[in-house]
């Protein structure tokens, strides 16, 4: 047996690809489910179908997606112009502090200012977290991959020692900050439940950027300077420039993702402000294949999996972290199968 | 024909598959000893799928390949090799920073120690028995391109080598590379061997071989002495059309002379004094202390394709480059017309009126990207709509330049997916719609089919013939030869001399291409 090319890509394999992935994904994680003392069956089922069966819980898988929303589509951006930004969680972090930082210096604010200025100090913080690798990259030809991803857990610092130092909570002595003043508060979306504007805010900016990225001259040289640089150059495309902005553009939405944490769920500062939302929002992006819808239906997927492993663990008494290893073993065997969807086995009969 | 008994590789009834296309449909080939077969073919005729298969690279889905009469089982080169067949392919393998005879070395099959004074020794025996000189322990790095063809050619006959493949091996040589190959091949020849020879180019086809076959979508249409051919009928029988008899069509192959020279000495000296068009004043490019591009002066004037002759890696990437506008000058000046864009950026460039069509066909275009788009992206500004791009101007944009430039393709397809022939055209039209001033077209034809060489030049042709200026940078002195009204010469980033085509003989150019002579 061996593997050979294909000439050309059939178009079945595309979703054949994504069902032997969910296939191979189910297989794997059936065993340490099974270990943990679960039923996988129903394991899956509250993985994957639960979540959805109720309007409560789809409100719940709808904030669980937001931050990943803001990641996904920041790090898109990105990397679509061929600016390989993982730093998306440094950004995420940075523009949380931001917004902390008016919000707790600056309590009285009413909404229609406070807001605003919430959501600008995040895209700030990200914009600021982001423009030194870009800088780097622009100027010194540094690789923005190590720049980007050695700043992440600065930034973590950055939270620890504030929330160690100055901002620790002046009531409690606790490492979280103190509670932001209640102009800040990201209305609900929708009425009486947890669901805040911050995931309106983030759908309008994935709407926008999929306009962008698809129908305009600008999203064209993007996608162009993305693909092959050197190309984009001779075509007249000021590539260096293009990723600077693109850079700065994805600092500041993963920040403004921070901010919308802050302002909608947490309310205060706290070390666990982002779970990973910026280094997922790189798998939301990959398998998203770097488009804005793909953002929002993998977001959508991996929030309905996080809320599905909280249900997991508390029915059925597994791990939480069984759901983080359903979600990367998926992206891990998706990622494989669509590069395998470019080989054909081919069998020979022995002599 | 077919003397079983005699021939020394036989290929029967070879057929393979590519899903729905047929790259070889029943070919049966046989080479004797000390015969030169020549195969003809366009691109995609099947030729390269045929020489892999023989070499062990690819597996026939049917047929046999016999060596002697012997059916061999080829599973890898190593089994052709063991067979006794050797093949030289366009892209060398050699280990750059290794000796001539460690580089031989390398090929042998099996593991265990080599002794260098044995292995020299039975170095120098092939290089003998070929007439062919170099020293074992030169590091192939220092070697000229047709040097390291040499060292291919030993390589392959180190292993008691019957047959030599030799895949298109006058693509990257000069005149005098080409003249030393073909002793080479006669000398072969004479000891016996059988050689395959690979060729676009129908003179050298006339020159060497004993006997042409032609492929054509993957059949064999032709197998036939050399003496019984005519460069039309060949010509003919490969882009499948029936040759023309009420012209000279009965020229026998021998006696080509690729020389049609478009214009007459008078309109040529016409041209000469026109407006100059593209002015390169004392360019430089240097890059880290190495002068790439030393002084260069070229003139290109209204209605002339001046052609610039020379080895690859002599300067002309960069060349194309620092007019493309995508490498800085170091110093001099660049203009077309009277626009200085020595500074310019590349929209600034195009809109000076230059066109640009590069060697790197693949390189400046956007693979994954579709035919439309690859014809818009250097003119998104003028295809929006209130911000919008304007999808179905650039639709109608695409289905126009596919009909003007015969491209075989749909506005949607994807580059990458297209044919040489059909990028290069999708590149024509993308420089050409535009009606540029100066067209730099740099191998132009490389690697393209004959039926696609014809129409690119008479593109070219075109342009200059509507006052448009070309330069043509080009490895193929036939194709300068036919094409340019002047010549220049550019060797190691200087250009050694331009000579009116009249006077720019192959022999003249080879000596110059290879800084021979300084021509005034």
């Amino acid at each position: 047996m061996r593997l050979v090319v294909r000439e050309e890509i059939p178009k079945w394999t595309g979703p054949a690809a994504i069902a032997v992935a969910v296939a191979i994904t189910v297989a794997i994680t059936a065993v340490p489910i099974r270990i943990a003392g679960a039923n996988p069956v129903a394991a899956f089922e509250r993985y994957l179908i639960t979540p959805l069966s109720s309007m409560s819980s789809i409100y719940e898988v709808m904030l669980t997606a937001t931050p990943l929303l803001f990641t996904g589509m920041a790090v898109a951006i990105a990397f679509r112009a061929g600016y390989w930004n993982i730093g998306a969680e440094g950004q995420f972090l940075v523009g949380a502090i931001g917004a902390t930082a008016v919000g707790i210096n600056l309590p009285n604010l009413p909404a229609a200012v406070a807001l605003p200025l919430g959501m600008a100090m995040g895209a700030v913080g990200g914009l600021i977290w982001s423009v030194v690798p870009a800088w780097l990259k622009r100027h010194g030809g540094i690789d923005e991959v190590v720049t980007t991803l050695l700043l992440n857990p600065v930034a973590l610092l950055l939270v620890q020692g504030l929330l160690n130092g100055p901002w620790r909570n002046p009531e409690t002595g606790f490492t979280d900050s103190a509670r932001i003043g209640t102009g800040y508060d990201l209305p609900a979306l929708i009425p009486g439940t947890r669901v805040h504007w911050g995931f309106g805010i983030a759908i309008i900016i994935i709407i926008i950027s999929g306009i962008v990225l698809t129908r305009t001259a600008t999203g064209m040289r993007i996608k162009a300077a993305g693909q092959s640089p050197h190309t984009a150059e001779f075509s007249g495309i000021k590539v260096g420039v293009l990723q600077w902005r693109a850079a700065l553009i994805s600092g500041a939405i993963a920040g403004m993702g921070g901010a919308s944490q802050v302002m909608g769920v947490q309310h205060q500062l706290t070390f666990g402000i982002s779970t990973n939302y910026g280094y997922t929002g790189v798998i939301v992006a990959t398998l998203a294949g770097l488009s804005a819808v793909g953002v929002a239906l993998v977001a959508g997927l991996l929030g309905t999996i996080g809320v599905g492993a909280q249900n997991v663990s508390l029915v059925l008494q597994v791990p939480t972290q069984l759901g983080a290893m359903f979600s990367a073993l998926l992206m891990l065997a998706v990622l494989s199968m669509v590069t395998l969807r470019r080989f054909k086995v081919r069998w020979r009969a022995e002599r | 024909m077919t003397s079983g008994d005699r021939s020394l590789l036989a290929l029967e009834n070879i057929t393979k598959r590519y899903g729905d296309l047929v790259a070889n449909d029943d070919v049966n080939l046989e080479v004797a000893p000390g015969e030169v077969v020549s195969m003809l073919g366009e691109n995609g005729a099947g030729k390269s799928t045929l020489m892999k298969i023989t070499y062990g690279l690819v597996r026939a889905d049917k047929g046999t390949v016999r060596v002697n009469g012997e059916e061999i089982d080829l599973k890898s080169p190593r089994d052709a090799m063991a067979a006794g067949i050797g093949m030289v392919t366009q892209e060398f393998s050699l280990v750059e920073t290794m000796t001539v005879a460690e580089n031989i070395a390398l090929s042998g099959v099996g593991l265990g120690r080599v002794d260098p004074a044995d292995l020299r020794e039975r170095v120098l025996e092939v290089m003998d028995r070929v007439g062919v000189h170099l020293p074992p322990d030169q590091i192939v790095g220092a070697l000229s391109i047709g040097e390291r063809q040499r060292v291919e050619i030993i390589k392959a006959l180190f292993h008691d080598c019957k047959v030599l493949i030799l895949d298109e091996p006058t693509a990257v040589l000069t005149p005098q590379d080409i003249e030393a190959l073909f002793k080479t091949i006669r000398r072969l020849r004479d000891d016996n061997l059988g050689v395959l020879f690979v060729s676009h180019k129908l003179r050298e086809v006339a020159e060497i071989s004993n006997r042409v076959v032609v492929l054509r979508h993957g059949r064999m249409v032709a197998n036939k002495p050399i003496e019984e051919t005519t460069a039309q009928s060949l010509a003919a029988l490969m882009m499948g059309v029936t040759p023309d008899t009420t012209t000279a069509g009965d020229t026998p192959l021998a006696a080509v002379d690729p020389r049609a020279v478009s214009k007459t000495a008078e309109a040529r000296q016409e041209v000469q004094t026109a407006k100059s068009l593209l002015t390169i004043k004392d360019l430089s490019v240097e890059k880290g202390g190495i002068k790439a591009l030393d002084s260069i002066n070229l003139t290109v004037h209204a209605g002339q394709i001046l052609g610039l002759a020379g080895i690859s890696g002599n300067g002309q990437s960069q060349l194309v480059d620092v007019l493309s506008g995508t490498l800085p000058t170091s110093a001099g000046q660049i203009s077309v017309e009277n626009v200085d864009i020595t500074d310019s950026n590349v929209t600034e460039r195009l809109r000076a009126g230059l066109g640009r069509l590069t060697e790197d066909r693949r390189g400046t275009t956007f693979a994954k990207m579709s035919v439309e788009h690859n014809l818009v992206v250097e003119d998104l500004h003028k295809f929006r709509r209130t911000g919008m791009l304007d999808r179905k101007a650039i639709r109608r944009h695409a289905n126009e330049l596919i009909e003007k430039f015969a491209i075989k393709a749909k506005p949607s397809d994807a580059v990458g997916s297209l044919s040489g022939g059909n990028i290069q055209k999708v590149l024509l039209a993308r420089a050409l719609h535009r009606d540029p001033k100066v067209l730099i077209a740099a191998q132009p034809t490389r690697g393209l089919d004959i039926g696609t060489t014809g129409y690119v030049h008479e593109q070219l042709r075109d342009r200059a013939a509507q006052g448009a200026g070309v330069l043509l940078i080009s490895e193929d002195l036939d194709e300068l030869r036919a094409l340019a009204d002047r010549i220049a010469v550019i060797f190691r980033g200087t250009i050694v001399g331009e000579l009116d085509v009249a006077d720019a003989t192959a022999e003249r150019l080879g000596i110059m291409m290879t800084g021979g002579e300084e021509a005034a």
